[in-house]
């Protein structure tokens, strides 16, 4: 059962790269958390029909990667995993949506396949930059800005909770199907059936640990509420990070980038 | 100094299916004293432990820490007094970064940052394990990781240490280093263990419990060397009082 144990560690590398230096992950975790907030919704924004109106907004997440040395590989990975699901959602449009909207000489293209193409894109760009942000931010610095932008604290001390855990929870359950596996000899072991009781069994062990880290809790005073430490004053960088990147996409959504550089090589053409 | 006084009376607990756990167990251990408390898997060491921090009340009987009793009012102040670390630390240390783990007890306790700050670096340091805080606990080696979960404890200025098996799951060197660590402090001590060479190089005083009653209290020394009692209470001569297996050379002392 390599893949288990092998796809928890590389959550683990998310968070090595999270510890390196460079200036993207020096930009207060405040600016990035917000950043990537009004990226994705000026993304969101567009209308589906205009597919390339978002190409230029792959700049953020590119830039980021650069800067801050993450590998394009690994988020391209991490995209392709939970991509299906957004093929499906996305998969009936071309079916259903049949008028064509864009005229291009003999082709035309129908409506279904632009909005397509725009879910797609949007499903990359907010994803990436959210992947881009925890891979140079740290998942315990956005839950800290998450809770003093005014999240509840239930919420976030879940997710982080979730975070540490999912190691643990996942090294138990590695171990749980080396065991069966061993014991099975390649073949099927006792079928389907075993399954449901390991899975009986991981959760009655994750409920036993639940309570004792409520008792470890308990134990140092925990009263409902993580206080983290007050975060360091903003810097003048951090706000021309904020204000560059807030501007650039004012400007890419303001004005159709993609169609004027179009003009602009028709004219050199 | 009384606040480090732990006091339990005619202790009784049963679960709540009807085992009985605890049956009338009576104890008093003063400043300073560092008691091992053993006896077999399920004897009750673990249920007595929980007694002592609050987390159980008692049926009947009563626990004294210090000039207080248990109750639901003097808990937060026992909870502060009695620095409980846990058998397994991945329990015990919860959060993403080591230093923020550390600092969480003293910062619930509502200390300014400044002295949180300083508490955090020194109860690592007393651990040796400054290097270690900007780091995420489920990357580090188990001893690393029991280092740290004693430094949460330490943090919060306990008078009295309460743990449940400090030795287990650590290399030897680990294990001696642990040990080394713990022998300086000056704590008022209470370990559960089945590690009966540590019992003799830490405690001075040893309770045996037994299908959750005391079987025996008394001074480390005599019990271990009482070898009817350890028979009947799962327990075994540490290695250590043991005759060389090769040589033959009987123990010292």
């Amino acid at each position: 059962m390599g893949s288990i144990g092998s796809s928890f560690f590389d959550i683990g590398h998310l968070d090595a790269l999270a510890s390196k230096q460079t200036p993207v992950h020096r930009v207060d975790p405040r600016v990035k958390v917000l950043t990537t907030i009004i990226f994705i919704v000026v993304v969101v924004s567009f209308n589906k029909y205009d597919p390339a109106r978002l190409a230029p907004f792959v700049i953020y997440p590119m830039a980021i990667m650069a800067v801050g040395r993450i590998p394009l590989s690994y988020i391209v990975k991490k995209l392709l995993i939970a991509s299906p699901f957004v093929l499906f959602v996305a998969l009936f449009n071309p079916i259903l949506d049949r008028n064509p909207a864009v005229e291009l000489g003999l082709f035309s293209i129908s409506g279904g396949f632009l909005s397509f193409m725009s879910i797609m894109a949007k499903y990359v760009l907010t994803v990436s930059a959210g992947l881009v942000l925890i891979a140079c931010t740290g998942f315990d610095a956005i839950c800290s800005v998450l809770t003093g932008m005014g999240v509840p604290g239930v919420f976030t001390i879940q997710l982080l909770f979730v975070y540490r855990y999912i190691f643990v929870l996942g090294e138990e359950a590695a171990r749980m199907a080396r065991a069966r596996a061993l014991r099975s000899f390649g073949d099927r072991g006792m079928g389907i059936g075993v399954y449901g009781s390991m899975l009986g069994q991981l959760l009655l062990r994750t409920m036993d640990r639940a309570q004792r880290i409520h008792l470890a809790m308990m134990c140092r005073g925990f009263d409902g509420e993580i206080r983290r430490i007050e975060p360091p004053r903003m810097r003048w960088s951090d706000w021309i990070f904020l204000g560059g990147w807030t501007g650039l996409f004012t400007l890419l959504r303001l004005y159709d980038f993609p169609a004027w550089l179009g003009r602009e090589l028709g004219k050199l053409l | 100094m009384s606040h480090h006084i732990v006091e339990v009376k005619e202790l009784t607990y049963k679960y709540p299916d009807g085992t009985p756990a605890l049956n009338g167990v009576s104890f008093r251990i003063t400043h300073g004293e560092s008691v091992a408390l053993v006896g077999a898997n399920g004897a009750g060491k673990s249920t007595l432990l929980l007694h002592l921090n609050g987390f159980l009340t008692p049926q009947t009987g009563s626990v004294r820490i210090g000039d207080m009793p248990l109750t639901k009012k003097t808990l937060k102040h026992v909870r502060q007094t009695v620095g409980m670390v846990f058998q397994d630390p991945d329990d015990q240390l919860f959060l993403p970064r080591v230093y923020d783990d550390v600092a969480f007890g003293p910062t619930n306790l509502g200390l300014p940052p400044d002295e949180v700050k300083q508490r955090v670096m020194n109860a690592l340091a007393l651990v040796g394990g400054a290097h270690l805080k900007d780091r995420p606990p489920y990357r580090l080696s188990a001893g690393e990781k029991r280092a740290v979960s004693i430094a949460t404890v330490m943090a919060m200025s306990p008078s009295i240490l309460v743990m449940d098996e400090p030795t287990s799951n650590l290399d030897p060197k680990a294990r001696r280093q642990l040990i080394h660590l713990l022998s300086k402090f000056e704590h008022t001590k209470i370990i559960a263990t089945h590690d009966m060479d540590m019992v003799l190089d830490l405690c001075s005083r040893a309770i045996v419990l037994r299908k959750g009653e005391i079987a025996a209290d008394g001074t480390v020394r005599d019990i271990l060397n009482n070898r009817d009692l350890l028979d009947a209470s799962g327990l075994e001569k540490p290695l250590s009082l043991q005759g060389c297996p090769i040589c033959g050379v009987p123990p010292a002392g």
